[in-house]
């Protein structure tokens, strides 16, 4: 459905300064998938997007898009792809059925099935009732809903949304979300998205393309990523800070074993298969009569994938670092 | 959720339907998505008929009174009438660049960027829907000022509104192409806007006529687009056609629509950036 290759673009933002926001991307994305795209602010995600959905030219590399080059074919591209770009594609002085009708249209809808598939869409979104209000009195998630029904008025095989839920509440985030997977369910569209949300990427995408500094430095699933690069935290508790060091000792000797530090009763560590190695543990201090007060083993967040890739967390990196053109 | 009660994809769209675009169509589709907040919403479009109206009603008799007899022509309606139309044109069509700027920061624009739509139908049809307007002032304008001495030659006038209509979408294309490249510094297209549009009025003869000014302004009157244009519908709504001063018009106009879509579709390529 997509597939980049060395695709880079540098904005100059002045004679002695050029922006190098995208730096060589090689993306593919087969029929089907959810892949989100993860970064901090300025990361080159928005940009990538902005190639990918014929907005932006790139300086180098190429793009195939639904089986089209977004350079030479850029009206090809434009027909088979949805986009909900990070701010309201409804015009806020438009009324919600007139714009999905006007979209309709635009792709080659008849007025008749325009109509019908504005109908419908508002109706699985959830606005139903808001037809034939203005978008500036739509609240900001019945905003974001009206974009994805915009998005997916011409039901396109691929929808490419760029932080479709930046500024919603945790709530409407969710709503959100519930939309847009059944509408992939429904529908059987590919789905390529940007987040800086942790917790969306991993509870949503069944694929993270993790990009930093216009480069992609890891593409797995959730799991694998967190597996391949942070691995489990453990934290064990005991009685006695005799036993904990007893413990410690032998964590210390596992293969694989990092950060594995000591204060008074506690033991932490990182590894990977956390909860088998954890029943190894209670089965070692059970042995050795050392009493535990406290078990326990932390699954690692995106967070710590992204810390150990780039040394920083993603959190508070990029606030530094705006993104051009955004 | 009915999520399952969907048209599923296929019926939706065919590739023969899909592949179908030409600049007619996308251009009625533009025009139609502008139309409809103010068809939706009569009031704007109220305010917007009667507002030339008010002009005239306020400035035609100061003009009568100190202009009578020195207005070429003789009366000073048939004078003041097509000028109050270009002026119309005018304040109209320099200033769609803001409705663009506002899309431009929402992002709608953008999402009509990504659709298929022909870049020149996202100019001419924005352009296209002050003319619209423009052509329902007109009417109630004449409708008005028949009663009160304006003599009307249909063919002229008509003639008349489809210059400026050729006029208004080459100056709204300059309007949009100062939108996008200020769209960083939204102000900007306001403070432009303004620099040219009075010094442009005022050097057309529009208000005041130029023959009592003095010889630097005529000679600046000259170089001066506009000027052609209102020249030519002065003639054009006193029955004169086939006239030099008509054909100058038309040239002005033409020119003005050949730059305009030349610079406003290139701005309108790079507006994704």
């Amino acid at each position: 459905m997509i597939h980049t290759e060395g695709l880079t673009k540098d904005f100059v933002v002045s004679r002695k300064e050029t922006v190098h926001a995208v730096r060589g991307i090689d993306l593919d994305v087969a029929p089907g998938e959810l892949v989100a795209i993860l970064g901090p602010n300025g990361a080159g995600k928005t940009t990538t997007m902005r190639m990918l959905t014929t907005l932006l030219a790139p300086t180098s590399g190429s793009a195939r898009v639904a089986g089209f080059d977004v350079v030479t074919q850029p009206g090809q591209v434009r027909r088979r792809i949805g986009y909900v770009g990070q701010g309201n594609g409804a015009g806020h002085n438009q009324r919600a059925a007139d714009e999905l009708y006007s979209q309709g249209v635009t792709y080659g809808l008849s007025r008749a099935d325009s109509r019908r598939r504005a109908g419908e869409l508002l109706d699985s979104l959830d606005l139903a009732g808001k037809a034939q209000r203005k978008v500036t009195d739509l609240s900001g998630g019945q905003r974001r809903r009206l974009d994805v029904a915009m998005g997916l008025m011409h039901a396109p095989p691929l929808l490419v949304l760029d932080e479709p839920s930046t500024g919603l509440d945790p709530q409407n985030r969710a709503n959100l979300w519930e939309h847009i997977t059944a509408m992939r369910t429904a529908f059987d569209i590919t789905v390529l998205l940007t987040t800086h949300y942790l917790d969306e990427a991993d509870s949503m995408a069944e694929r993270v393309v993790v990009v930093d500094h216009g480069e992609v430095i890891a593409d797995d699933t959730p799991d694998a990523l967190k597996t391949q690069f942070a691995g489990d935290l453990l934290v064990v508790t005991t009685q006695e800070p005799d036993g904990a060091a007893q413990l410690a000792r032998v964590v210390e000797r596992w293969q694989g074993a990092t950060e594995v530090t000591l204060t008074g009763t506690r033991i932490s560590a990182r590894i990977a298969n956390g909860t088998t190695r954890v029943a190894e543990l209670v089965h070692t201090a059970d042995a050795a009569a050392v009493g535990l007060a406290d078990v326990q083993v932390r699954r690692p967040t995106l967070d710590d994938v992204f810390l150990n890739l780039t040394g920083r967390s993603l959190r508070e990196s990029g606030t530094e670092n705006e993104e051009v053109a955004a | 959720m009915s999520a399952t009660t969907l048209t599923p994809p296929g019926a939706v769209m065919t590739e023969s339907r899909v592949e179908r675009s030409s600049f007619s169509r996308d251009t009625g589709i533009v025009l139609m998505r502008e139309l409809r907040p103010m068809l939706r919403d009569p009031f704007s479009l109220i305010f917007g008929l009667v507002q030339p109206i008010v002009f005239l009603a306020l400035f035609g008799p100061l003009l009568g009174g100190s202009l009578a007899g020195s207005v070429p022509g003789g009366s000073v309606w048939q004078w003041f009438v097509p000028a109050i139309l270009v002026m119309t044109a005018l304040f109209g069509s320099s200033t769609v660049g803001s409705n663009l700027l506002y899309e431009m920061q929402t992002g709608a624009h953008e999402r009509m960027l990504v659709t298929p739509l022909s870049r020149s139908s996202l100019l001419v049809g924005r352009a296209l829907k002050e003319m619209v307007t423009l052509g329902a002032q007109a009417v109630l304008i004449v409708a008005v000022m028949v009663p009160f001495g304006l003599r009307l030659h249909p063919a002229g006038a008509l003639l008349g509104l489809a210059l400026l209509a050729v006029f208004g979408i080459g100056l709204g294309s300059l309007s949009y192409a100062l939108a996008i490249a200020v769209r960083k510094q939204d102000w900007m297209f306001w403070v432009v806007q303004q620099t040219f549009l009075f010094p442009l009025m005022i050097l057309s003869g529009m208000l005041l006529p130029l023959e009592s000014g003095p010889g630097w302004m005529q000679v600046l009157s000259r170089f001066n687009p506009l000027t052609y244009i209102v020249d030519a519908e002065r003639a054009l709504f006193s029955g004169e056609i086939a006239t030099a001063t008509v054909g100058w018009g038309v040239v002005a106009a033409a020119a003005t629509l050949a730059v305009g879509l030349a610079v406003g579709i290139r701005g309108m390529r790079r507006s994704g950036g």
